[in-house]
């Protein structure tokens, strides 16, 4: 169990009852994937039709779609767990409720996305780029995650995740090899992303027990690994990445958010708010 | 020295005879082959405006894609729009290479939607304002266009008939994703039912253009006979929409739903529907740009499309420093 102190499965949602403390670990990491995947792919829906070709439109959202699946996934093992419906979860938690990386909840550029949306592609290659691998990274380590159901969904979002890290990767290496303003918007980019970098490698206050319960590993671990990914592509386009990423706008694990989340979450329930009860 | 075919040594008189002799006999033409000057553009016409339409198209739905209700919602609304512009990728490739000839490109097909000289769907000029209009954009907007797709699968142009046959397949599960919306819409509560009514109502006019005016003497112009001629369809306009209604009209009222044209009936003696005539006014300002919501999406897509210049420019290798 590569070196992890603890060789318990929990094979079904019932087993959970007696273990009350690893249950409340378990529903801390759900929440934090679930809410990143929730919002990143709302993020990625409000570029629909918008994108720099309609080839992107198409790539963009069918990506989109898939994360928003991730999403459903995991608040669907929250719904088995009794933790709550999956469709309120992720419809009817407020701002201070949500787990999700602050650097994921941020706009896509300035306007609305109905009105005078004047989106930026260097921002959004980025961070999806950058997510996308430290998902992936996630993913690798989930697929031994000692809750087995979880263990099971990663092993099915790992398929789709080589698809989307390709994707974005593709675009990266494009557009900062670029000559001139693409190079220029792409290294500006990369900073502010950076700024806000150490929200998605955390794991939060209770991190450290999601390693000891054999969820996931250390964040260390996964940050280094995060890190050696990325060191051959910024060498490759000769551009420096910092040892230690910032946190700048506050620690989303924490429920710290900005008003970029409520103005979202006030979006992506709209409808569900008209009667929270009714069949939509 | 080039050697000639024999094809080549025919007068363009003998071309065109040959020409309809093909299609008549039900052969199916394709990108190189010789065709007649006001064939290539009818289709370039034709199947630009039906890509940009669903490229357009998917700018009322979008609306409702990041607030759709429910997580299932939520995916199966980013699917289908996602389809419209795989829809509108595949109809532009197939106008790019009839438009290669004439020394134009995909930038001619954007610049002329953003002049207003390339002209999109008039459904897709009209307001989306509830849930419920992106259910019944599914159900029946998608419901007409299988109707009038249907009507060209067998088109002489090649390209075209095999892109409608994928883009058709897809239409079926677009038209079945709306219908499910609206059918949870009409088994909910007294809100969710008056917002299916109140759409059915705004959309009504809309749908009855969607097939376009009867004749000529209706709008002043109409392609239909020149598409006819040529085998691109079967049916006229006025055929098509009395399908519509009859596949439509017995749902429509078994969801307990009215009828926004009270006059309407089946005359059996006829064989047809009688209903009262849309605005065809109100459709020649629409196609003009001058519909409620036309400016508003043009402008998305024009601002989109100058907001991304520079990732355009960086991908074709040219600098952007100047």
């Amino acid at each position: 169990m590569e070196g992890r102190d603890s060789t318990m499965k929990i094979m079904k949602p019932e087993e959970l009852m007696q273990h009350p403390e690893y249950k409340e670990v378990l529903i801390e990491l759900l929440f934090q994937l679930a809410d990143d995947d929730l919002i990143i792919a709302y993020r990625g829906s409000e570029w629909l039709g918008l994108a720099p070709h309609i080839e992107e439109d198409v790539a963009f959202s069918s990506i989109s779609q898939d994360t928003m699946g991730h999403a459903a996934m995991y608040y669907q093992l929250l719904e088995e767990m009794g933790v709550g419906n999956a469709d309120d979860l992720a419809h009817g938690r407020k701002a201070s409720e949500r787990r999700n990386a602050v650097l994921l909840e941020e706009v896509n550029g300035s306007g609305h996305y109905l009105h005078e949306p004047r989106y930026d592609w260097a921002f959004t290659v980025v961070r999806n780029y950058f997510y996308t691998q430290a998902k992936k990274v996630r993913i690798d380590s989930l697929k031994s995650c000692s809750y087995v159901p979880l263990a099971q969904v990663a092993v099915k979002i790992n398929m789709e995740l080589y698809y989307h890290l390709m994707h974005w990767k593709t675009w990266f290496i494009q557009l900062v090899n670029a000559p001139g303003e693409a190079r220029e918007r792409m290294k500006n980019a990369v900073a502010k992303v950076l700024d806000d970098f150490a929200g998605v490698l955390t794991l939060g206050s209770k991190g450290k027990k999601m390693a000891e319960f054999g969820l996931i590993e250390d964040e260390d671990l996964l940050k280094q690994r995060w890190i050696q990914a990325m060191k051959p592509i910024f060498e490759q386009t000769n551009l420096n990445l910092p040892n230690n990423f910032g946190m700048k706008r506050g620690n989303g694990r924490n429920g710290e958010h900005t008003a970029d989340l409520d103005e979202a979450i006030a979006t992506l329930s709209e409808v569900y708010r008209l009667d929270s009860l009714a069949n939509w | 020295m080039p050697v000639m075919t024999s094809f080549e040594r025919l007068s363009e008189e003998e071309k065109y005879k040959q020409f309809m002799e093909r299609i008549e006999a039900g052969e199916k033409i394709e990108a190189d082959d010789w065709m007649p000057e006001e064939y290539r553009m009818t289709l370039v016409k034709l199947i630009a405006m039906h890509g940009i339409s669903e490229i357009m198209g998917a700018l009322p739905e979008k609306e409702w894609v990041p607030k759709a209700p429910s997580l299932r919602r939520k995916l199966g609304i980013m699917a289908k729009v996602q389809d419209e512009m795989g829809h509108g990728q595949l109809l532009l490739r197939v106008a790019e290479d009839l438009m290669a000839p004439l020394g134009k490109t995909r930038e001619e097909i954007m610049q002329d939607l953003f002049k207003g000289d390339l002209k999109f769907h008039n459904v897709f000029h009209m307001p989306a304002p509830t849930w419920a209009d992106a259910g019944l954009i599914g159900w029946l907007v998608d419901g007409a266009a299988i109707i009038t797709q249907t009507n060209m699968l067998d088109a002489s142009y090649g390209p075209y008939a095999r892109a409608l046959k994928r883009i058709c397949a897809e239409e079926v599960f677009h038209a079945q994703h709306g219908e499910s919306i609206i059918l949870a819409l009409a088994e909910g509560t007294k809100v969710q039912r008056d917002m299916i009514q109140d759409a059915l109502n705004r959309w009504w006019d809309a749908l009855l253009m969607f097939f376009g005016p009867d004749n000529a003497s209706t709008t002043g112009t109409s392609k239909q006979d020149i598409t006819i001629k040529y085998r691109i369809r079967t049916k006229t306009n006025e055929q098509l929409r009395q399908d519509f209604f009859t596949k439509y009209v017995p749902r429509i009222l078994s969801l307990g739903l009215k009828l926004p044209d009270e006059t309407m009936y089946f005359d059996k003696k006829q064989g047809k529907w009688i209903y009262k005539q849309p605005d065809w006014n109100q459709f020649k300002e629409i196609i003009r740009n001058n519909g409620p919501k036309s400016k508003e999406r043009l402008r998305l897509r024009e601002l989109s499309y100058r907001n991304n210049a520079w990732v355009r420019e960086a991908l074709s290798g040219q600098s952007a420093a100047v």
